[in-house]
């Protein structure tokens, strides 16, 4: 390598690293003040150096009883992920492998039925549940999510499906295996890896939705977002358990997306981008 | 293309056969399910939205009811709050897009270069998009954007300026900081997928021709990021159209209604003041709005899509 190259290299990294730690300083700063006394958090003068204490994350499952929030999380987003996949699959398999005419437009449907947003038809989802008893419930959560995700997961899948290739299909299909036969025994397992990475994409989103948990739960059915915004309203004073109980709550879904990073974007822009 | 007909394309072969009957039993029943359940979740609360915009409906007045004509929407269009939310909204749409696009290209091409430790730098540019929007808005209303406790100021402080309280000065704007930043690394990554499909005989090709950094910038990387930047005005403004969590948590679409957009603004007159015919008005102007916005965004996104 000549030098005038490795002097560039050692620019783009000083650049790239100081653009990588100003946008990541917010979430480390919530880190640090994690393991902070409450006294320590609010100091005027911020300290990087003290002694870490755990007193926060205890206090944020005694007082707060973190885990029942945490359990609405985790059924709310693996429960919605499970039930879109359970619409999605057939209907992906179907546009896939047996494309007719209207197939684009379906699929452009599906996708402008996204483009509604959610603020819409909040009054007639509200009243819905109302009258159904659904306000306040995991399951009434775990169906909107399932609704909200519905159209990426046919998306995805449906890219994921059309790069197997056909000539797979036909072969089963010449031993004569039925349209189910071949989606169990052959399109699942050839295509598990896009499956996973659209499950994982569904997970996250469901997780972090924000809009629906805040109007549609109070304490029974809320999940971690809506937990988390009690937090907004005594001011100042639990920094360091606000600092705790956000870390914990990003925690499971930090991990998931920097695995999923790949094909996020493929996912999420329905497949334009790969 | 005259001769269409006389070439073999597997794919209009497989769209324009004859499907057997079974075919088509399995496929409307595979299909189905989808279809009818995104519909009773779609289309049924749309009409119902419209019907209640006309309707005198007040859950904390039962006794008022009935048909109401256009009173909701004369109503609701002589409230100044109306007008200023819809600007709101475009702003913070308009805003978070430019910002996130235009750091997003800088930060992709950035990168898009060797240097040392570049796997982690970007997993630390991407986390922020996955961490859920109470938690950074909280996190940068109390630890970094307070006036007393802030980060930002202990920063003003040290270098002898007067702390800023964000969210009362500038409300709207500290909002859009806080969407930016959590959609930034969206941008950055998608148009850093695109960059990376840009094939390097391209560019070594523009370099030998003697193409500086700059013209290889704007000759080939930009025009090749098309599709790329379209997928993300797209995507993004659909979810920044209902951007409501962080207000939510932060100004309460305050001071007045400063920072309030027209989802902040459904949210008040239904579940705050229930107006139920009030806010469907203004459910029915926020799906004006996107539709106008989809029916641009569709027909160019529509092209870049392989269906």
């Amino acid at each position: 390598m000549t030098s005038s190259k490795l002097r560039q290299k050692w620019i783009m990294t000083i650049l790239g690293w100081a653009v990588a730690l100003f946008l990541f300083f917010p979430i480390f700063w919530m880190i640090v003040t994690s393991f902070k006394t409450e006294g320590d958090a609010i100091s005027r003068i911020p300290h990087l150096f003290f002694l870490p204490t755990l007193e926060n994350y205890m206090a944020v499952q005694e007082r707060a009883n973190y885990f029942h929030f945490a359990w609405n999380s985790v059924v709310v987003s693996i429960g919605s992920t499970l039930l879109a996949l359970a619409f999605a699959i057939p209907s992906a398999y179907a546009m896939a492998f047996i494309p007719t005419k209207r197939t684009k437009d379906t699929l452009l449907w599906m996708l402008s039925t996204k483009m509604m947003p959610s603020v819409g038809v909040l009054v007639p989802i509200y009243l819905i549940f109302r009258d159904l008893g659904l306000l306040d419930t995991i399951t009434g959560l775990l169906i909107v999510d399932a609704m909200m995700n519905l159209p990426i997961v046919i998306w995805m899948l449906y890219t994921f499906f059309k790069e197997v290739p056909r000539e797979v299909l036909e072969a089963a299909r010449m031993d004569g295996a039925g349209p189910l036969r071949e989606l169990y025994n052959l399109l699942l397992p050839l295509s598990m890896p896009g499956i996973v990475s659209t499950s994982l994409l569904a997970i996250i989103l469901s997780w972090n939705e924000a809009f629906w948990s805040l109007n549609l739960t109070a304490s029974k059915a809320a999940p971690l977002t809506a937990f988390i915004a009690s937090f907004s309203s005594p001011e100042g004073l639990f920094y360091a358990k606000l600092s705790a109980a956000s870390t914990m709550a990003i925690a499971p879904i930090l991990i998931l997306g920097w695995l999923s990073q790949k094909q996020l974007v493929r996912g999420l822009t329905f497949g334009a981008v790969k | 293309m005259a001769n269409r007909n006389l070439t073999y394309d597997p794919t209009l072969y497989e769209q324009t056969r004859k499907k057997t009957w079974q075919e088509r039993l399995s496929l409307f029943s595979l299909k189905m399910p989808s279809i009818a359940v995104l519909f009773l979740w779609s289309v049924i609360p749309l009409f119902m939205t419209l019907w209640f915009s006309f309707q005198r409906y007040n859950i904390m007045e039962p006794d008022k009811t009935g048909f109401d004509g256009l009173g909701n929407y004369r109503y609701l269009l002589s409230d100044p709050s109306l007008a200023l939310s819809i600007w709101h909204t475009v702003v913070l749409v308009g805003a978070v897009l430019v910002i996130t696009i235009g750091l997003g290209t800088l930060l992709a091409v950035l990168f898009d270069q060797e240097f040392f430790g570049r796997g982690i730098a970007r997993v630390l540019v991407l986390a922020p998009f996955f961490v859920m929007p109470t938690v950074s808005a909280l996190v940068w209303k109390n630890m970094m954007m307070h006036p007393d406790n802030g980060f930002l100021a202990f920063l003003m402080r040290s270098v002898g300026l007067k702390p800023v309280d964000w969210f009362a000065v500038a409300p709207l704007t500290s909002i859009i900081i806080i969407v930016s930043w959590q959609w930034l690394p969206f941008a950055v990554l998608t148009l850093l997928t695109a960059v990376q499909s840009l094939d390097g005989e391209r560019k070594e090709a523009a370099r030998m021709d003697g193409a500086g950094p700059i013209a290889m910038f704007f000759y080939i990387i930009w025009p090749h990021l098309g599709r790329a930047v379209a997928a993300v005005t797209m995507i993004e403004s659909i979810f920044l159209l209902g951007v409501f969590a962080e207000i939510y948590v932060t100004t309460s679409g305050g001071p007045g209604f400063a920072s309030t957009n027209l989802s902040f603004l459904i949210y008040r007159y239904a579940l705050l003041e229930y107006d139920i015919g009030g806010a469907s008005v203004g459910g029915v102007v926020a799906i004006i709005l996107a539709n106008i916005l989809a029916l641009f965004l569709m027909r160019s996104f529509a092209k870049n899509l392989d269906a």
